[in-house]
């Protein structure tokens, strides 16, 4: 590819008058990549710095400064008031990525390999769920989780299923997950050819076997990018849990956004607590970053 | 023979559940919030009666209301404009074999794996008008006053474009209602630092989608750098922008946590939006009837834009 563009004729005068402005305009480049690459970074390096000093350094002209030594005594007291938030998190969002996978595998699997009438309309209509505002579902899903937890009453006393529950909140994940589960897999699926398809047919495979023993083996990058998604979504998810759990069920992003909404917290203690909250994504992202990228991609449908 | 109905029969019994769920949790809830918003259902009991559109009309002479509403606006106007071209600059900056490019890259697009509730917090602090950016530029806290400045900057009747306003019966725009809430642009900064770098993926994706021929051709026939971006690439590059316009407009239409994270009503309602009033009205306040009405105005603002890009979608899918 480069041999090919030296090889385009450029009259030599050109190229010798351009060579100096060529450079310059490279070091513009790497300037203008550096200054975007400070805006994205401020707000790690602050909260950083914040989050590792001790309590007395957190004065406002020494804000920006670095910590004279790394304390780590704010973030012990952010993780002793936000560790059972960050279990309840964990809790919400790892059923939520594996159960999300299954059912967007399954449901793919099918769309791609078993359409049948109407397939498309009814993908279309799938699809809209996940760009609607969820605000128009939470009061009926606050009334349908409540009538959950009256008709459990008597049959499994002292067990929550619904409304203020882990459980509830993790049905809302899966469920408003199937869209784009069902998106990613189903576009993932139609590119593994019809032939491997046919051929396990004329072995004698059917719905099952085809699936277990073609597509299967071949979609793990696929559960890859959904487990991630549905993980990450359900991880950063705010407006399902504030309204859907109760205070000892909190995920880690409420609690955070009580924390960092009351007076008496200092602002130390909020950036470690937001450093907390933002570590377990922020590690995905930068083991699996590339799977990351293809679920954000796979969210703006084919575009 | 026997065989693939049966397999048929159990696709259709695998996938059904998820129809249903969708169709339920999805369609049903959806209908059961349009029915809410025509009932009188102000209070903690339901009331199931029926109010006509009341409630939408009270929303909307809500003047709070009519705030969210131009601060949504707002809010998308500068968010969608903002987000697209830093993306769009930063892919182009990407596309010209960058040392390094897999950095920079991963730094542009790190906010994306976080939530809205922490960039919202950590951007608090920066914008805090006694620390922050301010401390570290040395600026005036009594001026700069970020996400706290209750201004709402619009035109001004008596002077000249209003008046010329005036003159065309349009004198109403020129009035705080049609203005820009200053403290909205602090949350434009802290959204575009959140969103612009899956922009910039989406362009990159594009334009390692264009042949190097296509800019070759041009280049040998006379076309300058500007020339092969503003002629071939940028064209090329359309049905990203419309995906990228609709993504990033959907989110802004119904953004929520990185309001409620940052500056939850702002000073006299500068950076309240209709997700925080839906929110308040329902939960805070027990009246489901009013908040259902927002909601399914939210929804109708949403649908706008999406069905006809989820139609267009499924057009180019057909054609493909």
């Amino acid at each position: 590819m480069i041999a090919e563009r030296r090889a385009t004729a450029v009259p030599v005068a050109s190229v010798r008058r351009s060579n100096g402005l060529r450079t310059f305009l490279r070091i513009v480049l790497y300037v203008l990549l550096v200054a975007a690459a400070i805006y994205y970074l401020i707000p790690v390096y602050v909260l950083l710095v914040t989050s590792l000093k001790s309590f007395n350094e957190v004065t406002l002209d020494r804000m920006w400064a670095l910590p004279a030594g790394l304390n780590f005594g704010s973030f012990s007291e952010a993780w002793n008031q936000l560790s059972p938030n960050f279990v309840n998190s964990l809790s919400i969002a790892v059923p939520a990525a594996v159960l999300s996978s299954m059912v967007g595998s399954i449901n793919g699997y099918i769309l791609a390999k078993w359409r049948f009438r109407g397939a498309d309309l009814i993908f279309t209509l799938i699809l809209f769920g996940m760009f609607i505002p969820y605000q128009s579902v939470l009061i009926p899903l606050v009334q349908l989780g409540s009538g959950v937890n009256t008709a459990l009453r008597d049959v499994l006393p002292g067990i929550s299923l619904g409304y203020g529950s882990i459980p509830w909140l993790v049905l809302c994940h899966i469920v408003y997950g199937i869209p784009i589960t069902t998106l990613i897999f189903r576009n993932y699926y139609v590119g593994i050819p019809g032939e491997l398809i046919e051929a396990a047919r004329i072995d004698g495979a059917g719905f099952g076997a085809i699936y277990r023993r073609v597509l299967l083996p071949l979609s793990i990058p696929g559960f890859v990018v959904v487990l991630i998604w549905q993980f990450t979504s359900a991880w950063n998810d705010f407006l399902f849990a504030v309204t859907l759990t109760s205070q000892p069920n909190w995920p880690v992003t409420v609690a955070l956004n009580n924390l960092a909404g009351s007076f008496s917290v200092s602002w130390n203690i909020q950036m470690a607590g937001a450093l907390i909250a933002a570590m377990p994504t922020l590690l995905i992202y930068i083991v699996l970053g590339r799977y990351f990228v293809r679920g954000l991609l796979a969210g703006s449908l084919k575009g | 023979m026997r065989r693939p109905s049966r397999d048929r029969l159990l696709s259709l019994g695998l996938i059904a559940p998820s129809i249903l769920a969708v169709g339920v949790f999805v369609y049903g809830l959806i209908g059961w919030t349009g029915f809410v918003s025509l009932t009188k259902w102000n209070d903690l009991r339901p009331d199931y009666s029926l109010a006509g559109l009341a409630n939408y009309a009270s929303d909307f002479a809500n003047s709070r209301f009519q705030i969210d509403l131009r601060n949504t606006v707002v809010f998308t106007v500068f968010f969608v404009v903002a987000s697209v071209v830093v993306g769009l600059l930063l892919a182009s900056l990407l596309d010209r074999r960058i040392r390094a490019e897999g950095l920079f890259r991963s730094i542009f697009l790190f906010p994306m794996a976080i939530s809205f509730i922490v960039t919202g917090v950590v951007w608090k602090w920066l914008l805090t008008p006694s620390a922050g950016v301010n401390t570290l530029l040395g600026l005036d806290p009594s001026t700069n006053r970020w996400f706290t400045d209750p201004t709402v900057l619009h035109l001004d009747a008596n002077t000249g474009i209003g008046k010329i306003l005036g003159d065309f019966g349009l004198g109403f725009l020129a009035s705080s209602e049609f203005g820009v809430p200053v403290a909205m642009l602090s949350v434009v900064v802290a959204a575009v630092w959140q969103m612009s770098g899956f922009v910039m993926a989406l362009y990159l994706a594009g334009l390692r989608g264009i042949p190097e021929e296509l800019r070759e051709a041009a280049r040998v026939d006379g076309a300058g750098e500007w020339g092969v971006f503003r002629y071939v690439l940028l064209p090329l590059l359309t049905p990203i922008t419309l995906s990228a316009v609709i993504i990033l407009g959907h989110i802004s239409l119904k953004i929520y946590d990185l309001t409620v994270a940052m500056s939850p009503n702002g000073p006299a309602f500068a950076t309240d939006v209709p997700a925080n009033l839906m929110w308040q009205t329902a939960f805070k306040d027990n009246e489901f009837a009013k908040a259902a009405a927002i909601a399914m105005v939210m929804l109708v603002m949403v649908a706008v834009v999406i069905v006809p890009y989820l139609v267009w979608n499924r057009r180019q899918e057909a054609s493909a």
